[in-house]
């Protein structure tokens, strides 16, 4: 039976890139249709409720407020990797608790919020935590709303750099390496989250089948765009 | 941030443990544990890095070093620093969140009359 420490090392990578990495992060850029089409509906009107699922952006949160919306933060990747949700299963696995977590995070009212940005979150959470997200997404989500996901094609290794991204523009977003200090490791430690698992076509149209539309936007950098209509 | 001269604020050190409504007319630096409410209207809140604070605060400038669980209503500015951890709602006009601050909630960023954007 492997330890609560083994089980959440898994999310991250085997070794430490630490020596490797530039002293200031490198942050790169890249043009993102999804999010020209976010913007279309940013821009289109006032006051609506976005929600940022990545790491807290400084950037995120002027360029929504500064177009008059009402910006909502929470980095569920970090949340995830709480070992206080972890639990064993039947078998004696350790897994994490998806009830408890979905009764720590995103807890809001049904149809609040108006754009959810999920990023690339489903890439690198653990498996038994996307289908009840996402489920909690069309809840939280206004009819007609849009979700924006990144999903990595087969082409990506398990060692992809897991990114964050800052929007810098309306089809502009600067990417900026993830890294986390494993639970009970000091930050000096930090690591970048492994890649979980690639979804296929088939698998990431099952896991919004509850949605009203989806459309993808191919990339070059082995990432599909996927806007999804609520 | 140092900690400000106690003679600027009024200091609540990092061994204080207080529950209740706390308000004044001076500015305010916690660096201990605050349970309940604060309201200082006119003045500035700093949290220390040492700061845990659960309450809603009212204030006309908030600064955070610390942990944050309460929502914060700031008539001017907030500043989330880089070791700052905050659960909660934010209200106010300007904000500025450094590299590495972690919030988890909502920003509502409400106008200033004549001026366009919030600064970050």
């Amino acid at each position: 039976m492997s330890s609560v420490s083994d089980n959440v090392m898994k999310f991250f990578r085997s070794s430490s890139t630490q020596s490797a990495s530039p002293a200031v992060p490198q942050k790169l850029t890249r043009r993102s249709s999804g999010m020209g089409e976010v913007s279309r509906l940013l821009n289109s009107q006032e006051g609506l409720c976005v929600l940022d699922m990545g790491a807290t952006s400084a950037s995120n949160i002027r360029f929504f407020t500064g177009n008059g919306h009402k910006n909502y933060s929470e980095d569920l990747l970090c949340s995830s990797l709480d070992p206080a949700l972890r639990i064993q299963d039947s078998a004696g696995n350790s897994v994490v608790d998806s009830k408890k977590f979905l009764e720590d995070n995103l807890v809001y009212p049904a149809a609040h919020f108006d754009v959810a940005l999920v990023w690339n979150l489903p890439d690198y959470m653990e498996e038994s935590l996307v289908k009840p997200t996402i489920d909690r997404l069309w809840t939280v989500m206004k009819p007609g709303g849009f979700l924006l996901a990144f999903f990595h094609t087969r082409d990506a290794g398990p060692d992809s750099t897991c990114y964050r991204y800052h929007v810098t523009g309306t089809d502009m977003l600067e990417m900026q390496e993830v890294k986390f200090a494993p639970p009970g490791r000091p930050s000096s430690e930090k690591q970048s989250p492994r890649l979980q698992r690639v979804f296929n076509n088939r698998h990431i149209e099952n896991l919004f089948r509850d949605f009203a539309s989806i459309k993808f936007f191919l990339a070059r950098d082995a990432i599909r765009e996927v806007l999804v209509v609520r | 941030m140092d900690a400000p001269k106690t003679g600027d604020f009024a200091h609540i050190g990092k061994s204080v443990v207080i529950k209740g409504e706390l308000s004044g007319s001076e500015d305010l630096y916690v660096d201990g544990n605050v349970e309940g409410k604060i309201e200082l209207r006119n003045h500035s809140l700093t949290i220390g890095p040492n700061g845990n604070v659960k309450a809603d605060i009212s204030a006309k400038s908030v600064i955070i070093q610390g942990k944050l669980d309460g929502n914060v209503n700031a008539s001017e500015r907030v500043e989330l620093r880089k070791s700052a951890v905050m659960t909660g709602d934010l209200t106010t006009q300007r904000i500025a969140i450094e590299e590495g601050a972690f919030l988890k909630g909502k920003v509502d960023v409400q106008r200033e009359a004549g001026r366009a954007a919030p600064a970050l």
